[in-house]
């Protein structure tokens, strides 16, 4: 039994600790001239031409400028080249750099720059994982392979802020590639000096908006504003802190505890409370990237069997895919090459616009065709990499193979690398999940993984008429007949079906209110450069 | 005392000499090697980077060469993490683990200890219910349930506190991981404490305490609660080498840049360097942990010491 004088105590405490929780310590809203961005996984590395990430780019492309920039729209712009000529036959491209363009410790960038970074990231000793994008310039394929010195690539300074660049072939992407980090130029003291740990705070010197202040391994880094960024004067954002959230789950708190002002990743299953909770702060938009499931045509049941490949395909709706286990965050593919590329129309198969109904008809016809039937159904493994979202899709797909074919499937999880082995191999696989998003905004970033000797093309699928549709394309001057070629080369694809397109990606960011001109665009590149804290 | 400690510090070499050996192999078991990605790099920009890390050597060359590097004190360069080396990443996540994993040490062993004893004077009484009625609750509640709850509470509810991160050791970034990671240990050390400090009562010289006409708090703090920290003393040695070394679950829930993520993070990346240092790290502080017990025996139990 309490005493009456205890009670009261408790009383009085418990009146308080009410009146306390009235009082919060940290009013939710801006922080100060900071941007606060849950920036997913630790980046591996800062270096430009390293960098592989989505998450360790963004970062990368605060700090150092390419010789073009995205717009917050997503149109191509000029950067440290405030402008270029292009020769007619597309070949040759003259970059006219910014004579006030400097490194972040004074230094005036110049066109050797340029050409020492190109030639950094297109040697093979580097280990650059994306120093195959530099194959459209001359000598690019044999440089790569380090079969020539990188003094051989087509890069070249006519004087200090002349820089020319010779090609293979016409590139029409060209000028949109040159705003990914691994065309960036390079510092070339600070590189000579520190070696592979130039990329650090202290060491690192680079041309762009921000620079490297801090950097503590998994948990942020924190870029301050570079008072020698030639555009240094429309920057509004003084200090950007990029968290690692590794846990979606966590970053979406952060997020709703005012920790963070823009959150790159969140708990997929959350976007129906967010919609109606956090109105307006869900951006999402088209983006470069398709999900897709990969034959391997090397095996069967799906080696020369265009039938089972296609009925499989048909019978899977992705309408359903979408809106209940997306949350319609995805657009349902029926092609390869997502919308909004460009250098393609989108080329999607005549079903793509018919019933589900009329699909499923279609899909018997062929299943029966491909020799199956009730009696002897299709046995089908799928594989997928280890994450709950993958489960749900597989689980959904192999429900309507069983539902509308009578497709027998058992679905195989694996650990990441494990998967990506497998995959490699060819061995075990029959369905495996797969998606891509793509490195710049061109058709070409997607059809060509799907070439024959392609690193990439886990399917094992190959088309002699293909490969040399993309070989012409990429020698073709002309943009009639080369958008001609890529539409061919995709129709084929689409015909054969290695593959099973599943649904196009869209990006999806949550940002406060205070966070201005922040835009969606196809790329999903946002600079902090361009946006602006209101009312800190 | 010295030639006992060189003993059993000489005696935890092979030890540590077999976990080496069989972590670096089985890592190399493991399929898929630190470079495969989603994207496949060129099969001669493959060759460069395999060059450049040694991992083209036949195995043995490479174990040999790791060994090498290991007796200079070089735990190599971590793979994942370009540019950094494997000693760095421990230099930079160890101090936060281990502030947090000591705080939250000093916490259980406070509360629990407090608690462990209170209950076992009110032996089936209702104190004593409830004290283990919830330290039950502290067991059977892990850590990534208690966590999100708190941050929902305190940090998106009440805002008192960040949801997650960590800036330079403030308090506000440490409260809630601290008591994550002390709930669970509160509640063992409590229910510990009890069983022990009972049996401890009921023993002769407890009797001989009382009947001298000791006050309690006297007999509990002066005469009971040295041989009742025995049972604690086993449980802490191993227990605070896991917590300093940083809990993976608290450390990723809130963002924080500890030593207990590498334990997973390397893995999962094929960071067979990182692996390797936090595996020699971790197997170093439970050998030296259990050493320290071992000589805190000693001052605790006369008994021990003359043995």
């Amino acid at each position: 039994m309490l005493s009456p004088l205890s009670r009261k105590r408790i009383r009085r405490g418990l009146a308080c600790l009410a009146l306390a929780m009235t009082l919060p310590l940290q009013a939710a809203g801006p922080a100060g001239n900071v941007l606060r961005i849950g920036n997913g996984a630790e980046p591996q590395t800062l270096d430009p031409h390293k960098t592989e990430t989505v998450d360790g780019s963004r970062i990368v492309r605060d700090l150092c400028e390419g010789l073009t920039n995205v717009s917050p729209t997503g149109k191509t712009v000029p950067g440290a080249a405030e402008r270029w000529e292009i020769s007619p036959d597309g070949l040759e491209y003259i970059f006219f750099l910014r004579p006030t363009a400097r490194w972040s410790n004074g230094d005036p960038v110049v066109a050797e720059d340029f050409v020492a970074g190109l030639r950094r990231a297109a040697d093979p000793k580097t280990g650059s994982s994306y120093a195959q994008m530099l194959e459209p310039l001359i000598n690019g394929p044999e440089v790569v392979t380090g079969k020539k010195p990188p003094d051989a690539l087509g890069v070249e300074a006519v004087d200090d802020h002349t820089l020319l660049l010779r090609l293979r072939g016409p590139t029409p992407y060209l000028l949109g590639m040159l705003s990914h980090t691994t065309t960036f130029p390079i510092h070339r003291p600070s590189l000579k000096k520190h070696g592979d740990q130039f990329a650090r705070p202290g060491n690192m010197v680079c041309n762009g908006a921000y620079l490297l202040d801090q950097w503590v391994v998994q948990s942020h880094v924190r870029v301050k504003r570079n008072r020698y960024y030639w555009n240094n004067a429309k920057t509004s954002i003084d200090t950007v802190m990029f968290y690692s959230t590794e846990d979606v789950n966590s970053e979406l708190k952060a997020y709703r505890a005012g920790d963070l002002d823009w959150a790159t990743g969140y708990p997929v299953i959350q976007t129906p409370w967010i919609r109606q909770n956090l109105k307006g702060e869900l951006k999402t938009g088209p983006y470069l990237g398709i999900s897709y499931f990969g034959y391997n045509v090397t095996r069967p049941p799906f080696k020369d069997n265009v039938k089972l490949r296609q009925a499989l395909s048909l019978a899977i709706d992705r309408d359903v895919i979408v809106d209940k286990v997306l949350y319609t965050l995805s657009i349902p593919a029926y092609g390869w090459v997502p919308p909004g590329t460009e250098g393609v129309a989108p080329q999607t198969p005549d079903w793509a616009t018919w019933t589900q109904a009329q699909r499923l008809a279609l899909a018997r016809k062929l299943y029966a065709e491909a020799g199956y039937s009730e009696d002897n159904p299709a046995e089908v493994e799928i594989r997928y990499n280890t994450s709950e979202n993958n489960k749900r899709v597989a689980v959904v797909v192999a429900a309507m193979w069983k539902q509308w074919l009578g497709v027998k499937s058992t679905l195989a999880n694996e650990e990441w690398k494990v998967f990506l082995n497998t995959r490699k191999l060819k061995k075990k696989t029959q369905v495996f999940r797969s998606a891509w998003i793509g490195d710049y905004n061109d058709a070409t970033t997607f059809l060509d993984i799907m070439h024959s000797t392609h690193g990439q093309n886990d399917t094992g699928w190959s088309n002699p008429r293909y490969d040399a549709l993309l070989a012409q394309a990429a020698a073709e001057t002309d943009a009639v007949r080369r958008r001609a070629m890529l539409e061919e080369a995709e129709r084929i694809l689409l015909s054969e079906l290695p593959y099973i397109p599943l649904t196009f990606y869209t990006s999806k960011n949550l940002v406060k209110p205070w966070v201005r001109q922040w835009q969606d665009n196809i790329l999903d590149y946002h600079y902090s450069r361009d946006m602006r804290i209101e009312g800190y | 005392m010295l030639r006992f400690a060189m003993r059993r510090l000489l005696a935890s070499i092979p030890t540590l000499l077999v976990l080496i050996t069989l972590a670096f192999f089985m890592m190399r078991l493991a399929p898929g090697g630190p470079f495969d990605k989603e994207r496949s790099l060129l099969p001669e920009i493959e060759a460069a980077i395999n060059a450049a890390y040694h991992l083209d050597e036949p195995l043995w060359q490479q174990y040999l060469r790791y060994m090498g590097g290991l007796l200079r004190g070089d735990l190599g360069p971590s793979f994942q993490y370009a540019g950094f080396s494997v000693s760095e990443l421990i230099a930079q996540g160890f101090p936060v683990s281990l502030a947090i994993g000591l705080s939250s040490m000093v916490l259980a062993l406070l509360i629990g200890g407090a608690a462990g004893i209170w209950a076992a004077m009110r032996q089936n009484r209702f104190g004593d219910w409830s004290v283990m009625t919830l330290s039950m609750a502290g067991i059977s509640l892990p850590s990534y349930v208690i966590a999100p709850l708190m941050i929902l509470l305190f940090a998106v509810t009440l805002h008192w506190l960040p949801a997650g991160g960590w800036e330079q050791g403030r308090y506000q970034d440490m409260l809630m991981p601290v008591l994550a990671l002390a709930l669970p240990q509160i509640a063992y050390i409590a229910r510990l404490m009890r069983g022990s400090m009972i049996e401890v009562l009921r023993s002769n010289f407890i009797r001989t305490a009382r009947a001298k006409g000791l006050p309690e708090h006297r007999v509990i703090l002066r005469h009971a609660l040295k041989p009742a920290m025995m049972p604690i003393l086993s449980f802490l040695g191993p227990t605070a080498a896991g917590v300093i070394t940083g809990s993976v679950v608290i450390e990723q829930i809130f963002g924080i840049p500890g030593l207990g993520r590498y334990f997973v993070q390397a893995a999962i990346n094929r960071d067979y360097t990182l692996v390797l240092g936090v595996v020699i790290f971790y197997g170093l502080l439970i050998v030296l942990f259990n050493f320290l017990v071992d000589l805190l025996y000693g001052t605790l139990d006369p008994r021990v010491r003359a043995e």
